[in-house]
């Protein structure tokens, strides 16, 4: 800390940021329910999504049943199956981990980080949740109507999708599409928010260079979501209409049951197009908020700084700008020119880059930190472990010629679970661990917590390593049963049998994770405002957990970036964002000895 | 989907110019003393409302964009595409937004003036026109019936009504704005007070009549 220097920059946010008028309800009804308080929009968004997650967890615990013991539970057809295979998909990708991610920790960790009283347009942001909440209720509506809700797959690839003889072609998917346009709806308004929150709302000093990553993550998600979602709802409004108006946007001229279809020369690759390319965004969608939030935890955790700001900075844009030219890599097999294919297997590696500079960057902030073990340290450490592991598998799959072959296999469902599905899924849980002692004050249960990192950490592994063997010997994804299948050897049931029982592990450690959450919501030990001695802003303001209004009377200026920790010189081993450079010199009673 | 590329080549060209002076030279590691002494960084103009809007444009934009992409690329897959015959009436109504469009800037111009009378007459006759434009469209779309083309019969068709669908709606979402604008100027807000919401509806008027005018032009081209 000797060397404090002033950066001559002519560039900072306003210096005086305007206050904003709040609404400040009196009743619950006003502060709880209609509230318009980004941090009680988040923990609502938090537990709607949290609930429709633990629908997909059950969705797929049944799947693991009928795969691991077939033909043993009545209550799961092969119709039901495909049903629990396409709502379980749907679930997690959009309606647990878009919302979690961006709805959860946007609105929760935006206006705190940046300095903000709350986001930019709080009645909109209102608005977003209950919109989000009724699309999951649409979704779960579909459960309950006549042939229950679609069965097409995740993809939700015409023209099966709305043929006779997929589930839920009655009621199911138009309620599917419904609920699918109200999410984009509703996630527009949310997202609004986030963007201009952080491009407007930033308190004095803090520049853009100083924000901490979460944010950085959060907000290119953000952008990504807005950019690709509208490819949803497009594909969604055409197909709703080929469902409902007999248009022919994606069905072709078919015979289904004997009978000439009324539909004329549409083209189901038109909705693939449209498909994936909101299908590849939205994987960066999740994993860049993971990206963000997983540099905030190992910096803190490590009390070191994040190693290459400015380059992690860069990355998360370069892998936001370049996601949306790889779409047509999930559309190899679809018949497509091999010129094609080659092109976006290209752009596809190149993506590599930029991750991989971050997955260095992670590794090069341990090297030499002083690492604590926290439950959340642990949930990080594991997910680069995940992460590095999903991405090697997805080299493979990004090339054509290897991809045909593994296309449709239990390996592609062992890549992007390993890669989009438990990599996210343990930077949340490290997440939460980190913020629950702001959110509510006290600190969650360590042995729990750590009992639930180590059992879900090696338990995925035991789910979804197998299936890339799997992938190999050609068993195919979405199959009800295999019967007998030349070239599926027997020792596939075995493994189908050992993953199903580590799933049910898996699943059970959650209960404990819910468990402790609840439990210490009443008896944890108390947190106090900082327990994790963290630079960012949401640890230093004057109540814990924060009131509406966030930061007391004045809103903090900012003189630092966020990865103050061990500074060489500081007698503290870390220096909150908001403390000035002279304060930092009255804590080095022999800073004048040290300079001599 | 060309058109959404190069759209969204284009916005990151901007994004990523404005991170690069962001970004250039700056040293995030050190620590400042004087917060209060740097100046804005976004130039005077830029509220959070009309940061707000131009985010929401950018996200029209792209859902118009890919629109207009699946247009062409289903135009040229199954071989069944019969190009839709565009009533005169559309001409009408493309007038008819154009000066909705004009009206507003007409009526923003009389909300930063401080002149009431303008302030209204632009709002009014701006309101007017869009729904003119709105009622138009509907008797576009009965005129298509009666003339044979259905919405399902042919893919041609079928764009025509979603896009102007998806147009009209964007419509009326200004149209609440508009609403709420004019509910204010009624209760006698000042011209000062309601200058912001009205700048806003201009400006968003705007961009839906260039969307209009793109994809009247997409309808017309052979």
């Amino acid at each position: 800390m000797a060397a404090l220097g002033h950066d001559a920059v002519s560039y900072a946010p306003p210096a005086e940021v305007e206050d904003v008028e709040l609404v400040h309800p009196k009743t619950f009804v006003g502060k709880y329910i209609w509230s318009q308080d980004a941090k009680i929009i988040a923990i609502q968004y938090g537990i709607t999504a949290t609930a429709i997650g633990l629908v997909g967890l059950a969705l797929s615990l049944l799947m693991r049943l009928q795969l691991g013991f077939p033909n043993t539970f009545s209550l799961i057809d092969p119709s039901s199956y495909l049903q629990f295979v396409s709502i379980h998909g749907m679930i997690m990708v959009i309606y647990l981990l878009t919302a979690l991610f961006l709805g959860g920790f946007g609105n929760y960790l935006i206006p705190l980080m940046c300095g903000a009283r709350d986001m930019a347009f709080p009645y909109v942001n209102m608005l977003s949740y209950w919109v989000y909440l009724f699309a999951v209720l649409l979704l779960v509506a579909s459960f309950f109507v006549e042939g229950g809700p679609t069965g097409a797959g995740w993809t939700l690839y015409p023209p099966q999708a709305i043929s006779p003889g997929t589930p839920g072609i009655d009621g199911g998917i138009v309620l599917m599409l419904v609920s699918l346009a109200f999410f984009i709806v509703g996630f527009t308004m949310g997202g609004l928010n986030y963007v201009v929150t952080v491009l407007q709302l930033r308190t004095r000093g803090m520049t853009l260079m100083r924000l901490p990553l979460t944010v950085w993550g959060i907000f290119m998600a953000t952008v990504l979501a807005l950019l690709a979602f509208p490819a949803l709802f497009v594909s969604a409004l055409m197909m709703l209409l080929d469902r409902l108006l007999g248009t022919s946007f994606f069905l072709p001229e078919m015979l289904t049951m004997g009978e000439q279809s009324s539909h004329r020369g549409g083209n189901p690759l038109l909705f693939q197009h449209l498909f994936w390319f909101f299908g590849h965004p939205e994987v960066y969608i999740v994993a860049l908020p993971a990206f963000g939030i997983v540099s905030d935890l190992l910096a803190t955790h490590a009390r070191r700084h994040i190693f290459g700001y400015r380059m992690m900075v860069w990355a998360i844009v370069a892998i936001g700008a370049l996601s949306f030219v790889v779409w047509a890599h999930h559309m190899y097999v679809s018949g497509m020119n091999p010129y094609f294919g080659f092109l976006f297997a290209t752009t596809t590696l190149i993506i590599a880059v930029p991750t991989a500079i971050k997955v260095y960057n992670w590794v090069l902030t341990l090297w030499h930190g002083n690492i604590r073990l926290t439950v959340p340290m642990l949930f990080a450490i594991g997910f680069i472990f995940t992460f590095v592991n999903g991405g090697l598998s997805g080299l493979f799959l990004g090339n054509v010629t290897v991809d045909v072959p593994l296309s449709d296999t239990y390996f592609v469902v062992g890549h992007f679970h390993m890669v989009m599905a438990v990599a996210p899924i343990l930077v949340v849980f490290g997440a939460i661990y980190h913020w629950y002692p702001k959110i509510t004050g006290r600190m969650l249960n360590e042995l729990s917590g750590k009992i639930h990192f180590w059992v879900t950490f090696l338990g995925t592994y035991a789910i979804y390593y197998p299936m890339h063997y799997l992938g190999f010997q050609g068993v195919p994804r979405r199959y009800f049963a295999y019967g007998e299948t030349a070239f599926i050897s027997d020792s596939v049931q075995t493994v189908n049998t050992a993953i199903t029982i580590a799933a049910i592990i898996v699943a059970l450690s959650q209960m404990l994770f819910l468990f402790n959450l609840i439990w210490s919501y009443f008896r944890g030990r108390d947190a106090g405002p900082n327990p994790w001695k963290a630079t960012t802003l949401e640890w230093q303001t004057p109540h814990t957990p924060p009131r509406h209004g966030n930061f007391g009377a004045e809103l903090p200026a900012v003189y630092r970036w966020a990865y103050d920790y061990s500074v060489p010189g500081a007698k503290q081993d870390f220096i909150p964002q908001n403390v000035p450079p002279e304060q930092v010199e009255a804590l080095l009673p022999h800073a004048d000895k040290a300079r001599a | 989907m060309t058109a959404t590329l190069v759209f969204l080549a284009l916005l990151m060209a901007v994004f990523v110019s404005w991170l690069l002076r962001q970004s250039i030279n700056v040293q995030p590691w050190v620590a400042q003393s004087e917060t209060a002494r740097q100046v804005s960084h976004l130039p005077e103009g830029f509220t959070a409302a009309r940061v707000g809007l131009a985010v929401f444009v950018a996200v029209a934009t792209s859902l118009f964009a890919l629109t207009i992409s699946a247009y062409m690329m289903r135009m040229h897959m199954g071989n069944d595409w019969r190009h839709l015959h565009a009533p005169q009436l559309l001409w009408v109504n493309t007038v008819m937004l154009l000066f909705g469009s004009i009206a507003l800037q007409w009526a923003w111009g009389g909300a930063k003036r401080g002149d009431p009378s303008a302030l209204r007459f632009g709002l009014a006759t701006g309101g007017a026109c869009s729904i003119a434009f709105i009622v138009g469209q509907y008797f576009v779309w009965r005129q298509l019936n009666a003339a044979g083309y259905y919405v399902a019969a042919n893919p041609a068709n079928a764009f025509f009504f979603m896009m102007t669908a998806l147009h009209a709606l964007h419509l009326l979402g200004g149209l609440v704005a508009w609403a709420r604008t004019v509910r204010r100027v009624w209760r006698g807000w000042a011209p000062a007070q309601v200058r912001g919401s009205v700048e806003l509806c201009a400006l968003y008027w705007h961009y839906l009549f260039i969307v209009w005018v793109v994809l009247f032009g997409l309808v017309l081209m052979h």
